[in-house]
């Protein structure tokens, strides 16, 4: 199981790992469960260069679309191929098997990133 | 508007872990778990959905299907008693303010099944129908002196709402008879369920109390839908439940109907069908009999219509699906625009419905619909897209 309190969170729902200078990025468990079954996503390209709040890629159920931002500035250094052809790992493995992308983060550029105590408060303790 | 509303299996859908959503004034399920597999489930085994939410009139006695000739757009008295017909409730322009499906359960004697959302706007236009149907009749028969209900004395129908004091329930899917045979409980004695025609009714008891039964849906598949009194509605839930189970039943919430619905190339009231639309736009026209007398609505559907825009069925490669108020494009030009759309989970490709100008409606027109600033190519194709099996 991932540690979720280890991870830091955005009020977009994303969730950010960080190992060194690269972070993984997916969206948390509530997300999925309020978008219903994704059904599609798209992802910025490897290489690109994303900006922290910006919106970098949608994520699409069957009933709504999600915009997806960026948590952090930085270089898209992988994307997650599987979710993009299996795009159910979104709702069964948010915090594993369905993550998104990984960012070499941009150290000089700020980030407002939320513990998992916050996060949970802004979700009126939903998450 | 007034707080949203449970339907009586509220409860029922909480313990399974149901997401709720605000439709037409109720809070509903949109999904227990999984809309795909829920969807899945009414196209291979079956689906069961709590529709309570939905309006149920009974129109009945006096000459009550000359009235509802009058007050609806197709020829209620020529439906035998026993079936079912889709109609409309219309408005004097010829806009519609419902679309419905009346049962006929005795000569005088129908029941006529609203959307939620129309409730009131079905209620309110019932109602003065009746009056002005009344006024007619009174004046033709007369002389009218004093009311014109005390004129027509015994021919005057009474409209009931009984929307609050009654649950519906839908089995939907290719397993539907036979897990309502198989239910506890359950004592069909009108038609045989094996006997019973599409869009036709039968009747029997549950648990002691009324049940009517109709082969009828909104999905695309065979089912039936049930009507019982609230206050059996729990059991009813449970025992069709238990009954199910071995056959794949799944509870499914009002996601899975959406793309269900959309794939039979089924309208929905509020995307599709609206006061600003008449039948024919829809490709609805067989459901109004314009050769009546006279009915609400007949005068609007004389004028020419030919020019308004036309419902069309959109597929488009890929999974970027168009969704409702997308623009729809024929090169250059925005014709129209998407009512209803989705990623088909039958079909694996997008799937929509868009109302266009005639000229770019005609079967196999390539045409674009503008996702989110990206074309995406999409051909007017036959409805529905998914037929099920015969």
């Amino acid at each position: 199981m991932t540690d979720l309190d280890a991870l830091s969170y955005t009020a977009e729902h994303e969730w950010i790992a960080s190992d060194d200078a690269v972070a993984t990025v997916g969206i948390t468990d509530f997300a999925a469960d309020k978008l219903g079954d994704v059904v599609f996503v798209d992802l910025p390209a490897v290489g690109s260069v994303v900006a922290a709040a910006e919106v970098c890629g949608e994520i699409e159920s069957t009933k709504s679309v999600g915009e997806l931002y960026a948590p952090l500035s930085g270089e898209v250094v992988e994307i997650n191929d599987a979710v993009v052809d299996d795009p159910s790992l979104v709702n069964s493995d948010p915090f594993g098997d369905g993550w998104l992308l990984k960012i070499r983060v941009d150290s000089s550029a700020s980030a407002d990133l939320l513990d998992r105590a916050a996060y949970v408060a802004l979700t009126g303790g939903a998450a | 508007m007034s707080e949203p509303r449970y339907t009586s299996l509220r409860e029922r859908h909480e313990s399974l872990g149901a997401a709720f959503t605000d439709f037409g004034g109720w809070l509903m399920p949109v999904r227990y778990a999984s809309d795909l597999a829920e969807h899945h489930a009414v196209r291979e085994a079956a689906g069961l959905f709590d529709i309570s939410h939905m309006a149920e009139f009974w129109v009945h006695d006096g000459r009550a299907a000359d009235f509802l000739d009058y007050a609806l757009a197709g020829r209620v008295s020529a439906l035998p008693v026993g079936k079912a017909k889709y109609s409309f409730v219309l408005a004097d322009d010829g806009g519609i303010v419902d679309d419905v499906i009346v049962y006929r359960t005795a000569e005088e004697y129908f029941l006529v099944i609203a959307n939620a959302g129309n409730r009131a706007a079905v209620a309110g236009a019932l109602d003065a129908a009746l009056a002005a149907w009344a006024r007619v009749h009174a004046f033709l028969d007369g002389p009218v002196e004093g009311d014109f209900a005390s004129v027509l004395g015994g021919e005057l129908p009474r409209v009931e709402d009984v929307s609050d004091q009654t649950a519906l329930l839908a089995v939907q899917g290719p397993r539907a008879r036979d897990i309502v045979e198989a239910t506890a409980g359950i004592d069909i004695t009108g038609t045989a369920l094996a006997d019973l025609g599409y869009y036709a009714w039968t009747g029997g008891t549950f648990a002691g109390a009324s049940l009517f039964v109709a082969r009828t849906g909104y999905t695309g598949e065979d089912g039936l839908e049930l009507l019982v009194p609230n206050r059996v509605a729990v059991a009813l839930w449970d025992a069709l439940l238990t009954a199910g189970e071995p056959f794949g039943l799944v509870p499914a919430g009002l996601a899975a109907r959406d793309t269900l619905r959309l794939e039979a190339g089924m309208p929905l009231y509020g995307h599709e069908l609206s006061r600003t639309v008449v039948p024919a736009q829809a490709g609805l026209a067989r459901a109004v009999a314009p050769d009546k007398d006279d009915f609400v609505g007949k005068d609007g559907l004389a004028a020419d219509t030919a020019d308004r825009p036309v419902l069309v069925g959109l597929v488009s490669g890929g999974k970027r699906a168009g969704r409702a108020g997308y623009a729809v494009y024929d090169g250059d030009t925005r014709v129209g625009e998407v009512t209803s759309g989705a990623l088909s989970p039958t079909l694996q490709h997008p799937i929509a419905l868009a109302f266009v100008s005639p000229e770019s409606s005609s079967l196999g027109t390539e045409l674009a619909i503008d996702v989110r600033g990206t074309r995406i190519p999409a051909t007017v194709t036959a409805l529905p897209f998914y037929r099920r099996k015969k």
